[in-house]
C-alpha cells in the first residue's frame, strides 16, 4: 500500500524495539468479545487506474454545468472560478496544514484569514468578522443563537422569503434552546412585508432575520427593517446567500444590520453538489465577546515583527467547554482562503463589474421571459440575479422536461418549498450564462421544439 | 558541529497585506464578455439600494495575487512538508489521487438541486459511502450531513434528544469524562443539556463505578471517546454502556480516534448508539488549514426515524433523496453535506479495501507504541501501558529546569517538525500528545525521536535555548496577550486606529 511506508520488515524492527512479538499484543487491551472476528465487508482495494475509472463512471452519471446550461441558483451559484484560484489554493502548504494553532509555522494561513476577515467586513459594511462557519445556513442559525445570548429574548421573526433550508436549519438549532420562530409572509413584490414585521415585533423579540437578495431574488428594504427591529430592542440579522450582490447593492452594515451572515460559495468555491461551502459571519465590535467561531488578530513577535495569531479563544469550546459561544472547531478554512484569493483577483472594480454583469444578464432574461406567451413574472419588486416566473399554461415540471431535452437545466420548481407557488420557477442567471444560452432558454420555454 | 537536522533553512519573503499594495484600476480577473444590453443600473434598481464603491478593497493584477499567496504559503507547515504528530488530529498524508477525483466535473460542478435523474452518480456514491461507514463502525445507518466533527456531535446529541422526547422525556443531563474534547460539553450545551463531568480512573479510562454513581433517569446520555484522548482503549466500555442503557440513557461515542481500530473493533459492537466520524482525520480528507472536513454520524436503528433530511434511498436500480421523514430532527445545514469531502473518503475506502484499512490501524498503533517506547526514557509517561494511535507524555521531567511543554513544542519547530498537541487532554498536566499515524516511515519517527531526545538534553544543559525557541522560523514567539487585550482583527485604512475601541 503506497500510503503506508513501513514494510513488514520495518514493523518487525519496531515491534522488537517495543518488546512485543506481534502487533496483536498491542491490541490485547480490547476485550475479545469486542473484537471483530472477520474481515470488514467492503469492496476489495482498487489500483489508482481502477479507482479513476470507477470514479469517472460515477461522475459521468451526473450532469454538470459544463455539459449543460444551468439556470439553477437558490443558494448555490454557478460563477466563474479563475484558474489562478485553484492553483494557489492547491498549494500543499495551504491544504495539508491543520488549524493554525502554532502561529510561528502557520503565518501563511493566519495572514490569509486576517485578510479574509477584512474583506468580509468591507463587503458587509460591518466592524468585525470571524474566520468562517460551515455554510450560510448554519451561520444564520449561529447568528440567531448569538442574538439570544445578547438579549436573552426568545422570539425570532423569520420571513418565508428566507431560504427554506436555512429556515429549517434555524428551527433545528433554535428549538433545543426554547427559541420560537415566527414565520412572516411575503408580498406581491416578492419581499417581506414591513407591516407584518412591525406587527410581529414585541419586547419578546430577540431578532428579525432578513435575507437579501431573498429566496425569490428580491431585494429587501433593510434600513426600514433595522429601524423597526431596533425600536423594540431587537437585533437585525441580515443573511446574504448570494454575496456577488455586494458589488452593487448597498451593504447591510450601512443599513443598520447588527449581524450579517451568508454563504461565500459564490467566491471561487465549486458547486460541489452542495458542499463544502463557506459560512461568513460579521457583526459589530460591541458584540465581539458573544461571537461564535475563530478569530485571527495581528500582533508582534519578540523582535517586534508583525505576525498573526488565533485570538480571543476564551469564547471557544477548547477553553470554555460547555460555556463556549459555539461548539464549532474545524470550520471551512480552505473555502475562506479560496474566497480570499478570488476576491483579491476580482478586486474593487472586478467585483462591481461581475455584479453588474449578473444584474444585467438576469434583467435581460427576466424581460424576455416576461414577454413570452404563457408566462408572467410572479413578483413586481427589484431583483438581483434570480427571479420568479409563473407558468400559466404548462406545469413547471413540463417546462423543465422540455428544457432538459435541449441540455438546459431550467429553474427550481418552487412547489417543492411553497405549495402556493407550485406553478412557479425560480430562475437564476449569472455571468456564466451567455446571451445565446438565455435566448435558447426563452425559445424552448416559449414552446419551440 | 555540522547541523544535520531537517530543520528550517532558506529564504522567506516578507509580504505586506493585500490592502497595502497594488494600484488603483488593477484587476486580476478576466470577466466574460458583456453580450447583453448595458442597461443603466438606475433603470433596474432603486437608487437607495445602490452601492457606489467598496473603499479599501484590493486592486491587484494576477501576478501580484499569485506572488502574494505563494509567498504566504511558504510560511506554512503542512503534512506534505513533514511530520505533523498532532495528537487527536490524525494528520495523515492525504492521497493525491483523491484531489483529482473530487474535481471531476460531474462531481465538483453539479448543482445540488439538479433533478435526481441527473445526479445518479453522486447519489450512488453517498448511498454506498453510508454503507461503508456503517460497516466500518458497526452502526445501522449514517447521516452524511454534518460538516465537521463538532457538527456531527451536535447532530448526534439532537438525535438522542429527539429519541428520548419520543419516549416522553428528553431528560436533563449529559455525562462527559474529564478527558473529553471541548466540543463534547459544548455540543451538549447547545442541545439544551447540563454537563456533568466524570473523573477518569487511575488507569486512564472511565470506571463503570463512577458512571453508576451518577447515572439516573435524568441523564440523557454519556459521551465517551474511544480510543480516548490518552490513546487508550476504554476497556470497560461495554459495562459502561450497559449501566447507561439500564437507566434508559444513550451512549454517544466521539469517533475522532477511529484510526486506531479500523477492522479491529467496531463501536457499534461495544454498545454505542451514536458516533461521529471525522473524515478529515481517519479517512484522509486534507485538513485545509482548518477545514473543510466532514463529520458523518453513525446511528443504531432505533434512532433512524430521527435522521436529518434528506436521506438517500435505493429504489430498484435508481437512487433517490427522501425529504419526508416525519420524525426527523430537521437539518443541520443546507443541502446534503460536504460532498467533496465525502468523495475523497469514498475514494480512500475504495483504494484501501478491507485489508488496507486494517493495515492502517495496525501500523498507526505500531508507530505510536514505537515512539512511546523510545521516548519514555527521556519524558514522563503518566500512563505507562501500550497505547493505541497516540501516546501522551508530560513535561514533568523538564519542569525542574524551568522548561515547559510550550518550550519543547516550539523547539521542535527548529528541528523541522510540527509540535504535538499540547496541554491536552486536560487531565495530564503539561501534556504532549503525539499521534504519528500510519503514513510515517520508521526513519521519520527515528528523526523525531532523536530531536525529542536532544531537546530533553538541551533542557538540562541549555534551558534558555529551549525557552527562547523557535529560532529558525519566520517569526519568533508571538505576543498572544497583546493580541487578546488590544484586538486588531482587520486591516483599516492608514490614519485610523487599527485596534478595536470596544476591547477589554
Amino acid at each position: 500500500m503506497q500510503y503506508i511506508p513501513n514494510t513488514d520488515a520495518d514493523c518487525r524492527m519496531m515491534l522488537d524495539a517495543i518488546g512485543v512479538r506481534s502487533s496483536e499484543e498491542l491490541f490485547a487491551d480490547i476485550p475479545s468479545r469486542l473484537r471483530l472476528k472477520r474481515g470488514l465487508n467492503l469492496p476489495p482495494p482498487l489500483s489508482e487506474t481502477g479507482l479513476m475509472k470507477h470514479m469517472r463512471a460515477l461522475a459521468n452519471r451526473n450532469a454538470d454545468v459544463d455539459r449543460y446550461s444551468s439556470f439553477l441558483g437558490a443558494g448555490a451559484y454557478n460563477h466563474l472560478v479563475p484558474a489562478t484560484v485553484s492553483h494557489l489554493v492547491f498549494r500543499a502548504e495551504f491544504y495539508t496544514a491543520y488549524t493554525p494553532y502554532q502561529p510561528e509555522i502557520s503565518q501563511g494561513t493566519l495572514q490569509a484569514i486576517y485578510e479574509y476577515q477584512t474583506l468580509i467586513c468591507q463587503l458587509t459594511g460591518m466592524e468585525i468578522a470571524n474566520a468562517s462557519m460551515y455554510d450560510g445556513s448554519s451561520a444564520l442559525a449561529e447568528a440567531v443563537l448569538m442574538a439570544h445570548r445578547i438579549n436573552g429574548r426568545t422570539e425570532v421573526l423569520m420571513p418565508r422569503a428566507v431560504h427554506p433550508e436555512y429556515r429549517m436549519v434555524c428551527r433545528t438549532y433554535a428549538s433545543k434552546l426554547g427559541l420560537r420562530l415566527h414565520e412572516l409572509p411575503y408580498t406581491d413584490k416578492g419581499a417581506t412585508d414591513l407591516k407584518q414585521v412591525k406587527a410581529g415585533l414585541s419586547q419578546r423579540t430577540s431578532c428579525v432575520v432578513i435575507q437579501s437578495p431573498n429566496f425569490f431574488g428580491g431585494l429587501e428594504m433593510l434600513d426600514e427593517m433595522a429601524e423597526a427591529a431596533h425600536a423594540v430592542g431587537a437585533l437585525l440579522i441580515v443573511c446574504v446567500p448570494e454575496p456577488v450582490s455586494f458589488g452593487i447593492i448597498r451593504s447591510p452594515g450601512e443599513c443598520g444590520a447588527d449581524i450579517v451572515v451568508g454563504e461565500g460559495q459564490s467566491f471561487g468555491n465549486a458547486l460541489n453538489f452542495g458542499g463544502p461551502y463557506l459560512g461568513f459571519f460579521a457583526t459589530k465590535e460591541a458584540y465581539l465577546r458573544s461571537m461564535p467561531g475563530r478569530l485571527v488578530g495581528q500582533t508582534e513577535d519578540k523582535e517586534g515583527r508583525t505576525g498573526y495569531v488565533l485570538t480571543l479563544s476564551t469564547r471557544e469550546q477548547h477553553i470554555r467547554r460547555e460555556k463556549a459561544t459555539s461548539n464549532i472547531c474545524t470550520n471551512e478554512g480552505l473555502c475562506a482562503l479560496t474566497a480570499t484569493v478570488h476576491l483579491s483577483l476580482l478586486g474593487r472594480t472586478g467585483l462591481r463589474e461581475l455584479a453588474l454583469l449578473n444584474l444585467r444578464k438576469s434583467a435581460y432574461a427576466k424581460e424576455a421571459i416576461a414577454k413570452l406567451r404563457g408566462y408572467e413574472l410572479r413578483f413586481s419588486g427589484p431583483t438581483f440575479n434570480e427571479f420568479v416566473v409563473r407558468a400559466k399554461k404548462r406545469t413547471p415540471a413540463k417546462v423543465n422536461r422540455a428544457l432538459l431535452g435541449k441540455k438546459i437545466i431550467g429553474g427550481l420548481e418552487l412547489g417543492r418549498f411553497y405549495p402556493e407557488l407550485s406553478d412557479c420557477l425560480l430562475i437564476c442567471v449569472t455571468e456564466q450564462n451567455s446571451r445565446e444560452e438565455i435566448d435558447a432558454l426563452c425559445k424552448i420555454m416559449g414552446g419551440a421544439r | 558541529m555540522k547541523d544535520e537536522t531537517i530543520g528550517i533553512h532558506g529564504l522567506a519573503f516578507n509580504e505586506p497585506l493585500l490592502f497595502d499594495q497594488g494600484s488603483s484600476g488593477r484587476t486580476g480577473c478576466s470577466l466574460p464578455e458583456v453580450d447583453v444590453p448595458e442597461v443603466k443600473t438606475e433603470r433596474l434598481l432603486p437608487k437607495k439600494l445602490l452601492r457606489r464603491d467598496i473603499p479599501g478593497f484590493p486592486e491587484l493584477s494576477e501576478v501580484e495575487v499569485v506572488r502574494h499567496f505563494t509567498r504566504m504559503s511558504q510560511w506554512n507547515y503542512g503534512v506534505d512538508l513533514g511530520f505533523y504528530p498532532l495528537g487527536s488530529c490524525t494528520m495523515k498524508y492525504s492521497p493525491k489521487i483523491n484531489e483529482e477525483v473530487w474535481q471531476l466535473p460531474g462531481l465538483s460542478r453539479a448543482h445540488p438541486y439538479q433533478p435526481e435523474s441527473l445526479v445518479q452518480g453522486a447519489l450512488e456514491l453517498m448511498y454506498e459511502l453510508e454503507r461503508y461507514l456503517a460497516e466500518v463502525s458497526g452502526m445501522d445507518r449514517v447521516s452524511l450531513q454534518p460538516a465537521a466533527g463538532a457538527h456531527g456531535e451536535l447532530l448526534g446529541m439532537m438525535l438522542i434528544r429527539a429519541y428520548l422526547e419520543s419516549k416522553g422525556n428528553p431528560r436533563k443531563r449529559v455525562l462527559v469524562p474529564d478527558s473529553a474534547h471541548g466540543t463534547n460539553p459544548a455540543s451538549s450545551a447547545i442541545c439544551g443539556y447540563q454537563v456533568v463531568q466524570i473523573k477518569s480512573g487511575p488507569k486512564g479510562y472511565v470506571e463503570p463505578q463512577s458512571v453508576a454513581e451518577v447515572m439516573d433517569e435524568d441523564v440523557a446520555a454519556i459521551m465517551v471517546t474511544n480510543p480516548n484522548t490518552l490513546g487508550l482503549f476504554e476497556e470497560p466500555i461495554a459495562e459502561v454502556a450497559k449501566i447507561v442503557h439500564s437507566k434508559g440513557g444513550q451512549v454517544y461515542c466521539d469517533g475522532a480516534n477511529l484510526n486506531a481500530i479500523l477492522g479491529i473493533s467496531r463501536p457499534g459492537d461495544t454498545g454505542i448508539d451514536v458516533l461521529q466520524f471525522n473524515l478529515h482525520k481517519t479517512f484522509s480528507v486534507p485538513h485545509g488549514g482548518g477545514g473543510p472536513g466532514a463529520g458523518p454520524v453513525g446511528l443504531k436503528a432505533h434512532l433512524a426515524p430521527f435522521m436529518p433530511v434528506p436521506v438517500v434511498e435505493k429504489k430498484g436500480e435508481r437512487f433517490a433523496l427522501n425529504h419526508h421523514l416525519p420524525s426527523s430532527v430537521g437539518k443541520v445545514r443546507a443541502f446534503y453535506g460536504n460532498f467533496a469531502a465525502l468523495v475523497r473518503a469514498y475514494a480512500y475506502i475504495r483504494s484501501l479495501g478491507p485489508s488496507g484499512l486494517r493495515r492502517v490501524s495496525e501500523v498507526a498503533v505500531i508507530n505510536a507504541n514505537y515512539l512511546m517506547s523510545q521516548l519514555k526514557s527521556h519524558y514522563h509517561l503518566p500512563y505507562d501501558k501500550f497505547c493505541k494511535h497516540e501516546c501522551v507524555f508530560s513535561d514533568a521531567r523538564q519542569v525542574p529546569h524551568d522548561v515547559h511543554t510550550l518550550d519543547i513544542a516550539k523547539r521542535l519547530m527548529d528541528y523541522g517538525f510540527h509540535p504535538p498537541t499540547i496541554y491536552f487532554p486536560l487531565i495530564v498536566r503539561g501534556a504532549l500528545m503525539i499521534e504519528p499515524t500510519e503514513t510515517e516511515s520508521k526513519e521519520t519517527l527515528d528523526q523525531f525521536i532523536a530531536a525529542m531526545k536532544r531537546i530533553a538534553e538541551e533542557a538540562e544543559r541549555d534551558p534558555e535555548l529551549v525557552r527562547s525557541a523557535p529560532h529558525k522560523t519566520k517569526v519568533s514567539r508571538l505576543d498572544e496577550v497583546k493580541a487578546a487585550r488590544q484586538p486588531n482583527l482587520r486591516w483599516r485604512p492608514k490614519g485610523s486606529d487599527p485596534t478595536l475601541s470596544a476591547s477589554g
